[in-house]
């Protein structure tokens, strides 16, 4: 500590330095703790005892059985889901430059539902579904195109793309699909309903490890590459002459940040199904507590994200009710009155 | 002329633009409320006459003013198909006014019931009533879907009231999506909970054809009240579209208007929607076009949207039923085919940033 006191900016900025890291530690904290409380929650509870040694090989079968194969599967997807949502807001976020944007509100995962209901309208043999990873990449290829839609669509020559045309565009574009899929909803069997309308809604179905391991590569290849061009994010948010001033090729960035950002929801949106919000919700917190700058901000609106998502989860499953509430749905009714709240905060 | 940039333009403009720059076209006006009935009068027959049994209009003459109960296509028409286009244009004038009355009061150009958040208020007010009180009268049902729809505009305008510089249009948008991904969350919960999602879905895609004349009767005093009602408030909301400031220096009373106003559009979208469920769209492109052919005097705007509308919905359910006969497309899907790109096309025009 003493060793700063060559002038007040080092002071400053090192200050700065402590207080996002130890927002980095207490965000962990936090998390660890979600996730003690989340193992314990369910029918058959674990302690934190119990937990710890069953985690380290110690505990009965029974235990085991449901820590390793019921419950720790769903916790660490929704901690990647929430993850992946959120830096794929705040990469959207920060493209546009607009701090509405997020998957949900721009038709992604409004692309990825119709693929998915598409799908078991198609082939509505539900029992092969859970060995499925077809429909990752269905939904993979149903957001990119709804991507390219909206991007083409807010695109103007001259003018680029401009924030508030590419959120307009997302929504418009949201709207249409939803209309599309209402025909498709009545062709559906009582049974396939109730699944599309659950992943929909966004309930974390794909609970097990399988789906851990489809989702992991593509957070292990984005996750880096969008921490590896916060720099860009930085410039890009000072506005397009800026940046283009200082040497940025924006558009070329901008395409490669939002196929980031695409990778990032819809695998995320796969296996969680239509979950919004999180994108838009977590970089604001984050952006709270760290400020403005990317590389700390992506950091600690991952970490938020997850937070959320797990939480979220697990007041799913500790609500006293016969059937489980999508998790998706939990995440709106705490999101939405949040970006009310934001909304009116924010100037016009 | 210049209507379109006097319903686009925020209030700033508004101090150097004098009234006299805000044409109307009486003419057109009485051109369209003529010309609509007479086109609107043969969408109806053709609509009546077609179907799976197809029926003269001859007959269609007969079945209707000459009704012989022993007939069966005099049934047909009597008892399924007329409740369904009077319901049709029922549905229409009250999502179409609904539309017009915000536009003109928000002076944004993107206002509409769908994308406003009323509809999916409404909707969830009949989630709750499929789910919890199955038993339900269609009275009920419609009181319901006014109370969801108060729901979302208090959420939405409540937003716009607590934000320091008031909500420009896009931002209005989208307080509007997220109330509409708030109350329809909490609407799916509810039908996923408790099993009535997918009867919900085809009470909406399904719910011109189920139309009764008991509901209409039901709907039908309000609509004609609430319609009667914007045509009353129609010159102020013409003075509001032009910025609360000169509205209130010409001594209009905007916070009554305003009120009044919006209950107007509750009762609007709340009954529509208990009738068919939620039709986007409509609000939003009728105003529009007849902003365009008639010029800005509400006087005007609202009972020419109230035809243009009722003709959309006709000829829309009419093209639902051909398209795929003998089945049907759901009329609002229909619509959104057409209302998509109409919104994508004004949200292109949209200059001012968020």
């Amino acid at each position: 500590m003493n060793n700063v006191t060559n002038g007040a900016i080092a002071k400053a900025s090192h200050r700065k330095k402590i207080h996002d890291w130890m927002v980095v530690v207490i965000l962990l904290i936090l998390l660890i703790a979600a996730f003690t409380i989340s193992a314990n929650t369910g029918t058959i509870r674990l302690s934190p005892m119990e937990l710890f040694r069953t985690l380290f090989g110690q505990g009965t079968p029974q235990q085991e059985l449901i820590l390793f194969e019921f419950r720790l599967p769903r916790m660490v997807i929704s901690l990647l889901i929430g993850a992946g949502l959120a830096v794929s807001g705040c990469i959207m976020q920060g493209v546009s430059r607009n701090g509405l944007a997020d998957p949900g509100i721009l038709g992604i995962n409004a692309g990825a539902g119709l693929m998915v209901m598409l799908f078991v309208l198609l082939f509505p043999s539900m029992q092969t579904m859970n060995s499925l990873f077809l429909l990752p990449a269905l939904a993979l290829i149903g957001s990119g195109a709804a991507a390219i839609l909206i991007y083409a669509l807010s695109y103007k020559k001259g003018e680029g793309i401009s924030p508030t045309r590419l959120l307009l565009s997302g929504i418009g574009v949201a709207a249409g699909i939803s209309a599309a899929m209402i025909i498709m909803t009545l062709k559906l069997t009582p049974e396939s309903y109730t699944f599309v309308a659950n992943w929909l809604a966004g309930s974390i179905w794909g609970s097990n490890w399988k789906f851990v391991m489809a989702l992991l590569p593509w957070l292990i290849v984005l996750l880096p590459f969008a921490y590896y061009k916060a720099n860009v994010m930085n410039v890009l948010n000072l506005g397009d002459q800026t940046a283009s001033g200082l040497g940025t090729p924006i558009e070329k960035e901008r395409i490669l940040l939002l196929a980031a950002a695409v990778g990032l929801a819809s695998s995320s949106v796969s296996v969680s199904g239509g979950i919004g919000f999180v994108g838009l919700v977590a970089p604001h917190l984050a952006r709270k507590l760290v400020g403005p700058k990317h590389k700390m901000l992506l950091v600690t609106c991952a970490l938020v994200g997850a937070l959320l998502v797990l939480v979220a989860d697990t007041i799913t499953r500790s609500l006293p009710l016969q059937k489980e509430i999508p998790t998706g749905l939990i995440v709106a009714i705490i999101g939405a009155p949040y970006f009310l709240y934001l909304l009116s905060r924010s100037k016009g | 002329m210049k209507l379109s940039e006097s319903s686009d333009s925020p209030a700033q403009s508004n101090h150097n633009q004098s009234p006299t720059q805000f044409h109307s076209r009486p003419w057109a006006a009485s051109l369209i409320l003529t010309a609509g009935l007479g086109l609107l009068a043969f969408g109806i027959a053709l609509s009546l006459s077609f179907g799976a049994a197809s029926i003269s209009l001859e007959e269609v003459w007969n079945a209707v003013f000459h009704f012989k109960p022993e007939l069966q296509n005099h049934q047909i028409i009597w008892e399924i198909r007329l409740p369904r286009i009077l319901g049709g244009v029922l549905i229409g004038v009250c999502f179409a006014v609904a539309g017009a009355i915000m536009q003109g009061m928000t002076r944004n150009p993107l206002a509409d019931s769908g994308l406003l958040g009323l509809n999916s208020g409404a909707s969830l007010a009949m989630a709750i009533c499929f789910a919890i009180f199955p038993g339900s009268s269609f009275l009920q049902l419609m009181l319901y879907s006014f109370v969801g729809a108060a729901l979302a505009v208090v959420m939405v305008y409540g937003t716009s009231s607590i934000s320091k510089s008031g909500l420009t249009p896009v931002r209005l948008v989208l307080a509007g999506a997220a109330v509409t991904a708030l109350l329809s969350a909490l609407g799916d919960a509810i039908s996923l909970y408790f099993n009535v999602g997918q009867d919900l879905a085809f009470w909406y895609a399904g719910g011109l054809s189920g139309t009764k004349w008991v509901q209409l009767g039901i709907v039908l005093p309000w609509v004609v009240a609430a319609f009667i009602g914007a045509l009353m408030l129609s010159r102020s909301i013409t003075l509001l579209s032009l910025g609360d400031e000169i509205a209130l220096s010409l001594g209009q009373r905007t916070g009554v208007v305003k009120v009044v106003g919006m209950i107007l559009v509750l009762i609007l979208a709340g009954a529509a929607v208990s009738l068919v469920g939620s039709i986007g769209f409509v609000g939003l492109i009728i105003p529009h076009i007849t902003r365009k052919l008639v010029g800005v005097d509400y006087r005007w705007i609202i009972p020419c949207s109230a035809i243009m509308g009722a003709l959309l919905i006709v000829f829309a359910d009419l093209a639902a039923r051909m398209i795929n006969a003998p089945e049907e497309t759901p009329v609002g899907v229909l619509i959104a085919l057409i209302g998509v790109p109409f919104f994508l096309y004004l949200a292109r025009k949209e200059r001012r940033a968020l």
